[in-house]
């Protein structure tokens, strides 16, 4: 029982710190028209996972490194072929998926867990590391948020200015590689691409200005996280019929992207 | 003759290839410092490659010789900027701008209710000052403008080109447009440099009122042979 509520807190703290990592670099994902792969990235996890349970170390290390090879691999094909991200990474997503599947063979309940989260299994120590990666993400996006955003704007203009332009957005899929493999803990890696995605379209309803928009955005992501956690610790759990928080953290995102929509069309904010 | 320290620019032997396609053959031509140098040509013809070229933003052969204190501010054709949820403001913020006020009266934006407005949401002319504003942050003395015009309504065309012509006499800058607007070379360019992947002209910018030299420029494409760095 103390367990069960220690790693409920755990959760609760691990669930901020990812909804505002999520929110905060999904922001950049959103407005580089890069959402579904964003999406699709997240499922790049699921072979690294299945490495890192059949041979006993830590699942989410195996999950990082997948992501980040996958992308790294994905960030040189695009730039030497000019093939298109996302056809790129629907590639890649469906290979990993099928490598992921073939390694869990018919261990279902280990694959029910990576696709959908558990955090039954969350430690002070798993939730310090985490919230500490989600912190130095946070702060490195911070130093090349206007570096990528002008890049946005106009890659050559980037370039003239003497910004490297292929370097930072290399930097920028590292970390979102890692914040993507901590979120799997708390979603999934079906689900943690809604906490890349949703918190930042949501923040975009009510935005005319970017760090409104950023902030707003990691807000949102940490409401949806938080919420979603909260309200499956209190009314299912892990022995429930819904025994993974994932969905209910989908909900919680959902339910506040309606209301900026509602928000946005009654006071006219971004027109 | 000019002295050669007149120059902020010397161009010589320059080709672009890419994909085994050549972009630019072999330009050789020199600019004067404080002028306004048109660049002309059929699409197609190259302008933005040099122009990207000049930025070392492309590989090249042959040599680029820019002054040793140039400050390239840079005005691209096109920018992305209607989903991007950013302010004026804000834009003029990234990088060194600290004096952006003093640039956007430069570009004469006057009101600074400007600087609260989405850059999504501004007209053509307002989007191409803010641009402007914007290289002009950093004090440049060389700003390199790809058809500084695009997006602009025909009305709002000419005050763009007189305020670049204030900025130039004010900052004693040098200025190189891309146009396909004769009367804007006439009016407001000093040089002209025509260019169909290689020169077809390079000369005094009131010259492309001879027909004959407007035949030159647009007729079937005949490369010229400058003295090297005389135009």
């Amino acid at each position: 029982m103390t367990h069960m509520l220690d790693s409920t807190l755990y959760s609760l703290c691990l669930s901020i710190f990812v909804g505002v990592a999520t929110g905060y670099l999904g922001s950049l994902m959103v407005l580089e028209k890069m959402a579904l792969v964003g999406d699709a990235l997240s499922h790049v996890a699921l072979p690294g996972l299945a490495i890192g349970i059949t041979f006993h170390f830590n699942p989410f290390l195996g999950a990082f490194a997948f992501l980040f090879v996958s992308a790294a691999i994905i960030w040189q094909i695009q730039r030497t072929t000019k093939i298109s991200f996302e056809a790129l990474v629907g590639a890649m997503f469906t290979l990993a998926l099928a490598i992921g599947i073939l390694i869990y063979g018919d261990n279902l309940d280990a694959l029910e867990k990576a696709l959908f989260g558990d955090i039954s299994q969350v430690t002070i120590l798993s939730t310090t590391i985490a919230a500490a990666v989600c912190v130095a993400a946070i702060v490195l996006t911070k130093l090349i948020y206007d570096k990528l955003v002008l890049a946005m704007i106009s890659e050559d203009l980037a370039i003239s200015k003497g910004i490297k332009v292929a370097r930072i957005n290399l930097l920028y899929l590292f970390l979102v590689s890692v914040v993507v493999a901590i979120g799997i803990q708390i979603v999934g890696t079906l689900l943690v691409g809604f906490l890349v995605i949703v918190p930042a379209i949501a923040a975009k309803n009510l935005s005319t200005h970017m760090r409104r928009y950023s902030w707003l955005s990691a807000v949102f992501g940490a409401t949806a996280g938080f919420s979603g956690v909260l309200i499956w610790s209190i009314f299912f759990g892990p022995n429930s019929s819904i025994p993974f928080s994932g969905p209910l953290v989908v909900f919680s995102g959902i339910l506040i992207f309606a209301a900026t929509i509602v928000i946005n069309w009654r006071f006219k904010i971004t027109t | 003759m000019a002295e050669n320290n007149d120059y902020i620019l010397k161009v010589s032997n320059l080709s672009v290839k890419l994909q085994n396609q050549t972009l630019l053959d072999h330009m050789n031509f020199n600019v004067k410092k404080g002028t306004t140098l048109a660049i002309l040509g059929p699409n197609g013809a190259g302008k933005t490659v040099l122009l990207k070229t000049l930025l070392n933003l492309i590989p090249y052969t042959g040599s680029i010789e820019w002054t040793e204190k140039v400050k390239i501010g840079y005005v691209p054709q096109y920018v992305a900027v209607s989903d991007i949820p950013m302010s004026v403001r804000e834009f003029l913020s990234i990088g060194n701008g600290v004096n952006f006020e003093n640039s956007l009266k430069k570009v004469r934006l006057t009101d600074n209710s400007i600087l609260n407005k989405r850059l999504g949401v501004l007209s053509g002319g307002q989007l191409r000052r803010v641009l402007i504003a914007w290289a002009l942050n950093d004090n440049p003395n060389v700003l390199l403008l790809d058809e500084p015009t695009t997006g602009v309504d025909m009305d709002s065309e000419e005050p763009i080109y007189l305020m670049l012509n204030e900025i130039k006499k004010t900052q004693k800058i040098t200025i190189f447009l891309i146009t396909h607007n004769i009367h804007i070379v006439q009016e407001y360019a000093d040089a002209l440099l025509a260019i169909n992947k290689c020169l077809t002209f390079c000369g005094p910018a009131e010259e492309i009122a001879k027909p004959e030299i407007q035949k030159q420029i647009y007729g079937e494409t005949v490369c010229v042979e400058t003295e090297r760095g005389e135009k």
